[in-house]
């Protein structure tokens, strides 16, 4: 048993509950125990994948119960992954708040780390019961992080998005039932070992039980049929909640990869690669149905929540191939566009500040105050979310169409991903032309002038792009390598031999 | 028993979806309210339903399986605390916008008037 696996849910936890106590103090005192709070998850998180990445199984189980009988937590390569990317966007999306966001709540601080708290417990977690409490702790977070900032354009959206999830909870809680009565666990590894023994009789209700599974996750993940509250949830909410959200739609793609590679992959016996025909599909139509809603944008935030969703469909395609290469594709393109789409979020809420009452409609307005480098800014996300060279957004969209193989597969993937990705460079060329170049004269009497806390966290997520060009050979390995690990899933199994710990520490 | 057992699930589970479909704050949490009911019951009967039965192996012969109790009871205590945060959410909606039908207005073909002008951070 390996404690620190513990760290990247004890610290923002242990933070939270400190921040409910010092509510009250100054609040430069409150930012920098806050902040020192997600730089020492950012450490630890580094720590851990450095731990994973020698290929094995790290298993820590709660109260040295042995697997399958206590709640474990499992470390591989990709909760490390998964990990080490929340802990650097929420760096990022705290200096940010930093800035401005947090002085209108005194909860604001341990709000956003009891988010990252839940987002940890997913990533980390070996049970689907836990998974569920993870998702609920990490939604209840959200809820409050939703509401942040004054006026009441928030409260309908908010009213959509908490009464959605908590429908998606039932559907949870009842896919979980379903598999718990016929598998008699809830281990992830026990029920990867149970799932293909299941009898001829039971078979609908476990094949049921996933399908609910996919469900619930598509519902967190945004894929078409379910994807309509994330525009309206995403653009009302404050830049930097909006940003540290871009991970939240990621949560689903994960649990979906985990769940649907580990228990229903295939090795499953009868129910092999269940849900995967559906996924191929209705990827490509929640790509589609993105790229649609992003022509049609009449504001950036719209624009940019789009991009959450068109995000979301190329990840599911490429996981939805069914192959390696295809997961380890999405998995570079997952570290590209969760970092983009959340910088992009933070350099629209910087253009707003400076245009007035145009704020970030894609109208013409009087020229920004630092009209060079916002425009720079957001030409860098623009490029690297659309895919064009020399950005990390194009190498992640040519390792997704390498990883087809020739056959209709290819054919729809290619035909949507190519001709989504040149009418997304559209809506943005548009509405940057538009906001960027069609300037009348004037100027804007309340212009927010850029701090450096604020210029920092925008500036460092946009560089990601140039960063993950820079690193493109030991990710590209990593992501490989992670792809390789999901795949050789009897590997994970060990995990349920995991001994209980005699003695002392 | 497991026929009115399943009853009384699948009554509260379709009254619970049915008042969430009014598009009312105030059916719909109860709506939900009853969803989760039903979908508690389910939680529970997924041990197998015994009477008299110990959730301790070996002492009886008819043992009750403990684990979906505990679950249950996680379940019914995180309800608990979105049930409370959807009321006061419901309320704040109604002081904001003078109204309890969930999109703010009723035939309203757009949610989110795009131009109000309380844009902030």
């Amino acid at each position: 048993m390996n404690h620190w696996l513990t760290a990247p849910i004890l610290i923002p936890l242990l933070g939270g509950i400190l921040q409910i106590f010092i509510g009250y103090a100054p609040i430069p005192l409150r930012r920098t125990v806050a902040l020192a709070t997600t730089v020492l998850l950012l450490v630890s998180t580094v720590g851990l994948l450095a731990l994973a990445n020698d290929g094995s199984y790290r298993v820590y189980s709660f109260g040295n119960w042995a697997p399958p009988y206590g709640i474990v937590l499992v470390l591989d390569r990709l909760s490390a992954l998964m990990l080490l990317m929340t802990a650097i966007l929420a760096f990022f999306c705290h200096l940010f708040a930093i800035h401005k966001t947090d002085e209108s709540s005194r909860q604001f601080h341990a709000l956003f780390l009891f988010q990252l708290l839940g987002l940890n417990i997913a990533f980390l977690t070996g049970d689907l019961f836990n998974l569920f409490v993870a998702f609920e702790v990490l939604l209840i977070a959200s809820y409050g992080l939703l509401m942040q900032g004054t006026g009441t354009k928030r409260t309908i959206p908010s009213l959509h998005y908490v009464v959605l999830n908590l429908a998606g909870s039932a559907l949870f809680l009842i896919s979980v039932g379903m598999l718990y009565s016929v598998t008699g666990t809830l281990n992830m590894a026990d029920l990867a070992v149970k799932v293909p023994q299941v009898s001829a009789e039971d078979l609908p209700l476990v094949k049921a039980g996933g399908l609910i599974l996919l469900v619930v996750f598509g519902l967190k993940a945004a894929i078409l049929p379910l994807c309509f509250w994330l525009p309206k949830a995403y653009g009302s909410a404050t830049a930097p909640v909006a940003a540290l959200f871009a991970v939240m739609t990621k949560v689903g793609f994960y649990a979906i990869v985990r769940v649907f590679t580990l228990i229903f992959g295939a090795d499953a016996g009868p129910l092999a690669n269940l849900g995967l025909d559906w996924l191929f599909p209705v990827a490509l139509a929640t790509l589609a149905m993105g790229v649609v809603g992003a022509i049609g944008a009449r504001n950036l935030r719209t624009l940019i929540t789009w991009q959450v969703i068109i995000s979301i469909g190329t990840l599911l395609a490429a996981v939805g191939l069914g192959t390696e290469q295809g997961t380890s594709a999405a998995l570079f393109y997952l570290l590209n566009t969760t970092w983009i789409v959340a910088g992009l979020f933070l350099v629209v809420d910087l253009i707003a500040g400076q245009r007035g009452a145009a704020a970030d409609k894609i109208v013409t307005a009087p020229p920004m105050h630092n009209r060079t480098l916002l425009s720079v800014l957001f030409m860098l996300g623009a490029v690297a979310a659309a895919g064009l060279p020399p950005l990390s957004g194009f190498f992640a969209k040519l390792l997704i169409l390498q990883a087809t193989t020739p056959g209709p597969q290819m054919a729809w993937l290619w035909g949507v991903l190519i001709v989504g990705s040149f009418f997304t460079l559209i809506a943005y060329s548009r509405a940057g032309s538009i906001v960027f170049w069609r300037t009348v004269e004037g100027h804007v009497a309340q212009s927010e002038r850029l701090t450096l806390p604020v210029t920092v966290a925008a500036g460092g997520l946009v560089a990601m792009a140039v960063v993950i060009v820079l690193l493109a050979g030991p990710i590209s390995a990593y992501v490989d390598a992670t792809a390789q690990q999901l795949f050789n899933s009897a590997e994970y199994l060990t995990t349920l031999h995991t001994p209980v710990v005699v003695g002392g520490l | 028993m497991e026929l009115v057992y399943a009853l009384t699930i699948g009554a509260l589970t379709a009254s619970g979806v049915y008042l969430l479909l009014r598009a009312r704050t105030f059916p719909v949490i109860v709506g939900l309210t009853l969803l989760s009911y039903g979908v508690n019951l389910f939680l529970f009967s997924t041990g197998r339903l015994v009477t008299g039965g110990q959730p301790i192996l070996g002492s009886t012969d008819s043992y009750s399986d403990p684990l979906p109790q505990a679950l249950v009871l996680t379940a019914i205590v995180i309800g608990f605390a979105m049930t409370a945060f959807v009321v006061v959410l419901a309320l704040r909606k109604q002081a904001d916008h003078h109204d309890d039908h969930v999109d703010g207005r009723e035939s309203s073909a757009r949610l989110l008037p795009e131009d109000e002008e309380d844009y902030d951070r």
